[in-house]
């Protein structure tokens, strides 16, 4: 485009005489040209990520003074966040229900994923659509289905009691754990299929070929090919998942009850009931190194892994 | 080439699994319709009778329709701006020459993958400091920075697999940079927008987290229905509104969808979605 673009101005029809100059020179530019056009976004997302965040660094170092903040810096509430039990808790408790999930969600879409890349021959479009579809649905009424499903008196408890299977309903459904690592699996599905289709996709059928004519039965053709040819896939699943949920805040609110409050929601009540806001920049903060930590040692221990294979 | 016969052979158990698992990806949802006609107003089963009695009452609910009017004003200019951006962003990210790519589509990216929860804290942090009262501007705004990745991921496929032969054509026969545009670029990836205008309408109108920190004295529907479904009485016409909600938002993300993918090569979708 830069070579057939330097064709004489006085031929184009409709230059606009003012701008010709930086025209061509942007035209020439071509990496200015492109960030020049991609500048506003750049911008608004500095605006509304980067900035943000570094506000929020420096309020955690503030900390409560009546209704105001005292701008001092101070570790203050670092050293609450550490020192009392009840934040310790609830991050681990995070990771604990989103590590759940995210292993639970792998497993149960890795199948679907093989099945779309290997055994869907037309219609593939049609497979995909489907199975993401229900991400696209407000997450907050999918959320709120599963409170109707596990619900005290909800479809799981009603239809078993209506069967006789049951004499009263299961307490463990709903405000726990387990409610929230069942409501998150689902509605993440539909996201972690993406990533490992795309990475079994991928792999080269020649290979299997390779393998079954070389001896290898379905199984250890799956293990030695298949398998870790689409570990990219399962790790990027594993990050598209494990990072949102630990901070999610709509699932644990409506389905967790108190033992299954996650830190998200302590973030949310340190900005709203509780009103201290350094507070929840602290935990925010928080959150973001230990994410950070978590997926750098998962990367690293894969590399590990993967470095032993090979 | 033909797939080996192994690879043709189809698999019952998988095939059975992926029905199943369809099943119990839609069952949940499915609930939502079937129980807001239901007379009973508890969730359960069995069934008691069928009526349209919620959605006579939904009706009569002037802050519904409050809410849902603030959601449109939210939604529609935000799908158009994030669009808009997303173009631009798309159109340059495509390039081949652009040094520092990959590090400005992580960046891009980035509000995909990080909780939304830590950006709605840090943009409330963000808008008290600067003294900037809460209200559906900063709700929109907030959206904008949900949906941008979403706009450039459904935008850029689009622009990676088109043929610039056929701009240097444009250029070579006179028009310049912005004609090329309009009569040139702009036709060949408008199913690109049209997806992205409607995906994005459709997270904006579904969005809780941001509208929940950043919203002043006006709010959008997630927001009212997140206020209603404190009251288990009000379930029914909890239900009966996420039906409406379904009802409305499936047909915009299927043709989404649909088009988003229309024409592209199968390689060029699979990188986008990555």
């Amino acid at each position: 485009m830069t070579q057939t673009s330097s064709i004489d101005p006085q031929l184009t029809s409709r230059p606009t005489r003012t701008s010709g100059r930086i025209a061509r020179f942007l035209r020439r530019n071509e990496g200015l040209h492109s960030y020049l056009l991609m500048s506003p976004t750049l911008i608004i997302l500095t605006i509304g990520v980067i900035i943000p965040c570094l506000i929020l660094l420096v309020i955690s170092f503030w900390t409560r003074a009546g209704i105001g903040f005292d701008t001092m810096p101070s570790l203050a509430n670092y050293a609450r966040g550490v020192n009392e039990p009840m934040f310790g808790i609830l991050l681990g408790r995070s990771f604990k229900i989103s590590g759940i999930a995210t292993i639970a969600t792998i497993a149960i879409c890795y199948p679907m994923a093989y099945f779309v890349a290997f055994h869907v021959h037309r219609n593939k479009m049609l497979w995909l659509i489907l199975i993401t579809l229900p991400f696209w649905i407000s997450y907050l009424l999918r959320v709120f289905a599963w409170k109707v499903i596990l619900g005290f008196e909800g479809v799981i408890n009603s239809s078993l009691l209506w069967l006789g299977w049951i004499e009263a309903p299961l307490e463990f459904l709903l405000y726990s754990p387990t409610g929230v690592i069942i409501t998150l699996t689902h509605a993440w599905a539909a996201f972690a299929i993406l990533p490992l289709y795309v990475s079994l996709e991928k792999i080269d059928k020649s290979l299997l070929v390779a393998a079954t004519d070389l001896g290898d039965g379905p199984v250890a053709r799956f293990f030695r090919i298949t398998l870790p040819l689409s570990m990219p896939g399962v790790i990027a699943a594993s990050f598209l998942i494990f990072i949102p949920t630990t901070g999610d805040y709509i699932t644990p609110a409506l389905l967790g009850g108190p033992d299954g409050m996650m830190i998200g929601n302590l973030i949310q009540a340190q900005f709203g009931a509780i009103n201290n806001w350094p507070m929840g920049a602290t935990l925010a903060i928080i959150l973001m190194l230990w994410i950070a930590a978590v997926a750098v040692a998962f990367l690293y221990l894969t590399r590990l892994a993967q470095a032993r294979i090979a | 080439m033909s797939a080996p016969t192994f690879l043709r052979r189809p698999n019952r158990v998988l095939s059975v699994y992926a029905i199943l698992f369809l099943a119990a990806l839609y069952f949940p949802i499915l609930l939502i319709p079937l129980f807001s006609f239901n007379t009973s107003i508890y969730v359960r089963f069995p069934l008691e009778g069928f009526t349209t009695e919620w959605f006579g009452q939904l009706w009569d609910r002037q802050p519904m329709w409050d809410s849902l009017w603030a959601s449109f004003k939210v939604g529609v200019p935000v799908s158009i701006l994030s669009t808009t951006l997303g173009v631009l962003a798309a159109r340059s990210i495509a390039r081949d020459r652009v040094p520092g790519r990959s590090a400005v589509v992580t960046f891009i990216m980035l509000p995909l993958v990080i909780p939304t929860l830590i950006f709605g804290v840090a943009l409330l942090a963000l808008l008290s400091r600067l003294g900037v009262p809460l209200s559906l501007y900063t709700v929109a705004f907030g959206h904008l920075i949900v949906c941008l990745p979403f706009a450039v991921a459904t935008l850029l496929p689009r622009f990676e697999g088109f043929d610039r032969s056929l701009e240097q054509a444009s250029a070579d026969l006179g028009e310049d940079g912005w004609w090329t545009f309009w009569r040139v670029t702009f036709p060949l990836v408008m199913p690109g927008i049209v997806a992205s205008l409607l995906l994005t309408f459709t997270i904006s109108f579904d969005e809780f987290i941001m509208a929940f920190f950043l919203s002043g004295n006006e709010t959008t529907l997630p927001i009212y229905l997140w206020t209603q479904l404190r009251f288990p009485q009000e379930f029914p016409s909890v239900l009966a509104l996420g039906s409406l909600i379904i009802l409305f938002s499936l047909p915009l993300i299927l043709i989404g969808m649909w088009i988003s993918r229309l024409g592209l090569h199968e390689d060029t979708t699979k990188e986008a979605k990555t």
